[in-house]
């Protein structure tokens, strides 16, 4: 039987975080990773550790410490320059079987989410994909439910000397939100989607007190099953949603006349001085491009104002914009989900409204 | 050369979702539908078939009532439909479930030039973890994120998506692929397809299968087995305080411009 580390959960300590970099940068997700990862290990009594991979890359050490971490495990070699599965997965196993960590928490990007599920198989252990929320402390678990869900926490029974991570995502479809443990075995393991955690301040006596340790791995070409041949940026410049103010969002209810609902989105999105993005919907059926997609399975954004404009209100969906300062939803079905978290909410139809919102938004400001 | 494509029948989540009382989902109550990004899987596998000849096999584990889904993926084209099914499995999280998919492939046999094709991600759990898992467990190199496959020879070259851009992998086979909506776009079944859809094999592995391989382990399967577990679910509470904006529409549409210029947002 496989179930190496489960005999003795206790050996297992720390909190640690994959420091993903791409061309010797770091991706900004880590730094969100271990921010949230900081909190944890406090609560757990116990050390924050990066674990870095690359080839030269120990100049990232300082930025990994200011943003929380005690210590980084550095792996260093040609082999590691590019992501490849094969290497990434053995030199994180290596060092993880032998350092023992509590928690392993990894950014769901496209090289996280490859990476992730191929280790805890080898580790054989669970792992909980796009978190939305991670606890330790049952107290704080208990807190955050009486704020996030409609259980009545105070008739339940609770084990505060419980110390599993408790993972919650959306789950069902985005239908329902779940918390996820992983009780018997270690590393409890996460990903977490860009934008879903806050970045603490960066702190330079931390950058000055971090530690770095060099582990011992092996690893020689022959461990490598797979070779990337190029690795090509695209020029295409990123949308940036997380930074937005406005965002105009679309859903189904565009589906009429696609055209025309991605014109008027945008007329709005121009005279707000924002951006477009969409719902799942929208993205799977090729009206928008991946990176426009607001969500669990997408970015994770905080406007000033959010305007969903024909978007029914999954929880999936949800779980990526309920945190805007102000929600406006234009939507035919008045009982939508969406208008139960929106702050405004207009029951109509969405290609009369939006055009003489935009042009209303014009005049307001011209005359204020 | 065969390819073997695992798929997964999923409630079409556009629609109402039902829970069981253990938290579960209520898959009975809802539409199925093949998820999407396992269509790209088969599709590519299709193509492939279409230069080489090759054998298509698809996969499923789930209810016996997943066996419809099989008959039309293999009147769109494959040649075999497993389904892996029994009540040891049910309840499997992503590892179980990779475990039982690992043992009921290598009962398939897997040879020098096969392949295996995954979709990226299924729309009801939405994490990515399978094909990694089953990879791992089947000691195979994986791409995921495929938005182009060559196949020459014992090699295929694959073009894996990044956020920012994306890279070329070279690797041998066998090997697993993971593919995404970008790939292609999955053909009709035809009606020749569907007359010769009920003449195919088609297969049951159950426990009494599988249960020599050492990966049906009962500690690893199933509800029992799986590492992670289901500890709350819960709805979020309404955050209420939704004021509706009655009214024609220019008179609604002026209160939001004013409501934004007071708030000194615009």
């Amino acid at each position: 039987m496989p179930s190496n580390n489960s005999t003795n959960i206790a050996a297992f300590k720390d909190v640690w975080v994959f420091c993903e970099q791409r061309q010797g940068k770091l991706m900004p997700t880590v730094l969100e990773l271990l921010s949230e990862g900081r909190k944890l290990a406090d609560d757990l009594g116990v050390d924050l550790c990066g674990i870095l991979l690359g080839d030269q890359v120990d100049h990232l050490v300082s930025e990994l410490g200011g943003y929380g971490a005690d210590k980084v495990y550095v792996c260093e070699s040609p082999l590691l320059k590019d992501y490849t599965t094969d290497a990434y997965a053995k030199v994180i196993c290596d060092v993880t079987s032998e350092q023992k960590p509590e928690i392993f928490l990894i950014g769901a990007t496209h090289i996280g989410r490859d990476l992730g599920p191929r280790c805890a198989a080898r580790l054989h252990t669970g792992l909980c994909a796009d978190c939305t929320a991670l606890d330790v402390d049952t107290k704080k678990y208990v807190r955050f439910l009486r704020n996030a869900s409609t259980l009545n926490v105070d008739g339940m029974k609770w084990d505060e000397s419980d110390r599993n991570l408790k993972m919650t995502r959306p789950a069902f479809g985005g239908h329902l939100m779940a918390t996820i443990i992983c009780p018997r075995f270690r590393p409890s393991m996460a990903t977490v989607r860009p934008g879903v955690m806050q970045k603490r301040p960066y702190s330079q006596a931390k950058a000055d007190a971090c530690q770095i340790v060099r582990p011992d791995f092996k690893l020689d070409e022959r461990d490598l099953c797979t070779k990337v041949t190029e690795v090509v940026k695209t020029a295409r410049k990123m949308v940036d949603l997380i930074g937005a103010d406005f965002i105009v969002s679309v859903g189904r209810g565009i589906s009429k006349d696609v055209e025309d609902g991605l014109k008027i989105a945008k007329e709005l999105a121009d005279e707000l001085g924002g951006i477009v993005a969409g719902s799942r919907v929208a993205i799977d059926s090729g009206w928008l491009n991946a990176d426009r997609q607001v969500g669990q399975t997408g970015k994770t954004v905080r406007p000033i104002v959010y305007i969903a404009l024909g978007i029914s209100g999954a929880i999936q969906h949800r779980a990526g914009m309920q945190d805007s300062d102000c929600i406006i939803a234009v939507n035919k079905n008045s009982t939508a989900p969406i208008f139960e978290i929106a702050d405004y909410g207009v029951c109509g139809d969405l290609f009369k409204i939006v055009p003489l919102l935009t042009q209303m938004v014009r005049e307001a400001k011209t005359n204020h | 050369m065969k390819i073997i494509v695992c798929v997964k029948q999923v409630p079409d989540t556009s629609g109402k979702v039902a829970v069981n009382v253990d938290g579960t989902l209520n898959r009975a109550s809802m539409q199925a539908i093949t998820n999407p990004d396992d269509m790209n899987a088969l599709e590519a596998a299709l193509q492939l078939k279409d230069k080489t000849g090759c054998q298509v096999i698809v996969v499923t584990m789930g209810p016996l009532a997943a066996t419809g889904m099989l008959r039309e993926l293999m009147a769109m084209g494959a040649d075999e439909g497993v389904l892996v099914s029994a009540r040891e499995f049910g309840g499997s999280d992503t590892y179980a479930t990779s475990q039982i998919l690992a043992a009921a492939i290598k009962h398939i046999g897997l040879e020098a030039e096969d392949l295996i094709f995954c979709g990226r991600q299924a729309i009801d759990g939405d994490t990515a973890q399978v094909g990694p898992q089953l990879a791992e467990k089947l000691n195979l190199p994986q791409v995921t994120y495929a938005a182009d496959i060559r196949k020459e020879g014992d090699c295929i070259t694959v073009k894996r998506m990044l956020e920012d851009g994306y890279m070329t992998i070279l690797m041998k086979t066998p090997c697993m692929v993971t593919c995404i909506k970008e790939l292609n776009k999955p053909r009709y079944m035809t009606v020749s397809g569907i007359l010769n859809a009920c003449s195919k094999p088609l297969t049951t592995l159950d426990y009494e299968a599988l249960k020599d391989d050492p990966l049906i382990d009962p500690a690893t399967i199933g509800l029992k087995g799986s590492p992670t577990n289901i500890f709350k679910s819960f709805t979020p509470p309404r955050k209420g305080g939704c004021i509706m904006m009655d009214g024609d529409a220019r008179t609604v549409c002026g209160e939001l411009a004013n409501m934004l210029t007071s708030k000194y947002i615009i």
